[in-house]
This record gives C-alpha cells, structure tokens and sequence, in this order.
C-alpha cells in the first residue's frame, strides 16, 4: 500500500496531486508507527506529516505553478544510483539483529532503567514524555532552538519578498 | 537470518531509495521536497521498527502490562518530526524566493538562466 503510494508520487508530474498523495503517504506512515507501539510519534507525524506539511506545500503551490516540466535528462542514471545505494544498505542489514529480538543491544542500554524507574523518578507514566522533557530537556531545548532558527529563516527569506512586491506596485 | 526477521529493514530501504530517486532524477525544487520528507520518514522507521517488542506495548506504564516497546527511540524521532518540518518551512521559503528570482522553480530552467547571464558580457 506505502509502496504504491510511494510509486505513485514518483511518477505524478501535477504537483497538487503529488503533495495530496505526501498526506496520504503521512497518515499511512502513522498507522505503521501505531501498529509499532509509537503512539506518540504516530499522532506527531498525523498532525505534523499529514497537517501542517500539507498546509505549507499548497501555500508553496500557491505562489509558484502547480505543474512540473517534462524531466529533460533520462531516468537511468539516478535509478543506477538510487538501487546501487539501496542494494549496499541491504547488504549492510544481514549483520542487524532480527525484528522483535529482545537480545539487541538497542534493548541493554538506559531504556531498561528509563521503564523501571522513569514513574518513580519523574512522576509521569508516559516514558516517552518523561524521556523528552525531564531525561533529555536539553535536547528538547536544543530542538526549540532549531526550529526558532527555522522561523527566523522563513521570515527573512519572506519579507524581502513582500517589501519586493509592494515595491512593484508603487 | 530469516526473511521475517529483516522485513522491515527492508521495507525502510525500500522508502529510502525511493526518496532518493525523487531527489536525484526529479527536476522541480517542490518535487524534490517531498522526496526528501519521505526520505525522512525511512528514517523513522530505521529508528522505530527496532524498539517494536512482539506482545509488548507502548511505553505507558500500567498495573496490567509488563513488557513496553523502547522509549528512547520514539523521543529521537518526536525531535526529528518538529525539525524535520521547520526545515521544510525554510526549504519551501527558498522555493518561493527562487520563484520570484527566477520566474521558475524548474532545476532546467534555472541553471539556463545562470549560464546565459555569465556568458554574457557586461
């Protein structure tokens, strides 16, 4: 279903349909993510992937046309790349531990304590909420710094281009 | 190894090359966009499939459970979704930008545009 989607945008040349089936593409991601135990990824990437994405391609769209050129150059070249890379990391799979192995490494590490002892430290039930803002806040302080720096960006980037048309119309 | 075992690195793989394909062979700045969200989202899904336990369930501790999935990667990629989408912000931003300079958010066209203007003598 993912891959067909997937295909689909590839192909697409009218850019609406393409950023429609990106939404589609978003809640189906998140379905995956529910049936992964990540529920609170699951609702971040429906409102975030599915919502606010969507929202802010069709304002691109909006100011710039909705329909891409006929590609000049021809396919192979990147499809050569695009396979060879995918055919090293595949490689590179067979020495993971298998899906659902209670024995990875991933499974040793802090998550363990952060289960055992995230309640009695923090107080929250949700560990993933503990692990955010009381484990790793600075992360969470560094990623509000990211995305102020994002915002600051656009503002930028968009203002001199307001200013630009309203110097047009004088 | 089995099969059954490795699906799902396979399944990301298969999401990421198709992302990659999207940036490389496609033209449009937009197009190239959405490729790389879904780029992205194969990165969340390298990060979340392994923390998955058969029969445990998400890590909200209760009385009647005693097997949770890994936090630790669903807080990574809580991060990566927030970053991911204000850098899309900032890369649409640039679109836009480029779409005033140039009349075109067509790969092509642009780079036409640039060497017509260096080959010119001023």
């Amino acid at each position: 279903m993912m891959a067909v989607v997937t295909v689909a945008i590839a192909v697409r040349r009218n850019l609406f349909a393409v950023v429609i089936l990106g939404g589609i593409y978003s809640f189906l991601m998140a379905t995956v993510l529910v049936a992964l135990d990540a529920v609170d990824v699951a609702m971040t990437e429906a409102s975030v992937g599915a919502g606010i994405s969507t929202v802010l391609f069709l304002s691109a769209l909006f100011l710039a046309k909705s329909e891409e050129m006929k590609p000049l150059h021809k396919p192979f070249l990147p499809l050569v790349v695009a396979v060879a890379t995918g055919a090293v990391l595949a490689y590179g799979t067979l020495g993971l531990p298998a899906f659902s192995d209670p024995n990875a490494p991933i499974h040793q590490h802090v998550a363990p304590r952060y289960i055992q002892e995230g309640e009695r430290e923090t107080g929250v039930p949700n560990i993933v909420t503990a692990v955010l803002a009381s484990y790793r806040g600075y992360d969470t302080l560094g990623e509000t710094t990211v995305v102020f720096t994002a915002g600051v960006g656009v503002i930028a980037l968009l203002r001199r281009l307001r200013q630009r048309t309203r110097g047009d119309k004088r | 190894m089995t099969i059954a075992g490795h699906f799902s690195y396979w399944i990301t793989i298969f999401i990421a090359i198709a992302g990659l394909y999207i940036v490389i062979a496609r033209g449009n700045l937009v197009k190239k966009l959405v490729g790389l969200s879904i780029f992205q989202t194969s990165v969340y899904l390298l990060y979340i499939a392994p923390g998955k336990l058969i029969g445990g369930t998400a890590p909200i501790i209760a009385q009647q459970f005693q097997l949770y999935s890994n936090p630790l990667p669903h807080v990574l990629i809580l991060t990566a979704i927030v970053v991911g989408v204000a850098t899309l912000a900032l890369g649409l931003a640039l679109v836009v930008r480029i779409k005033e300079a140039y009349g075109s958010i067509e790969e092509d066209e642009i780079l036409e545009q640039d060497e017509s203007l260096s080959s010119e003598p001023r």
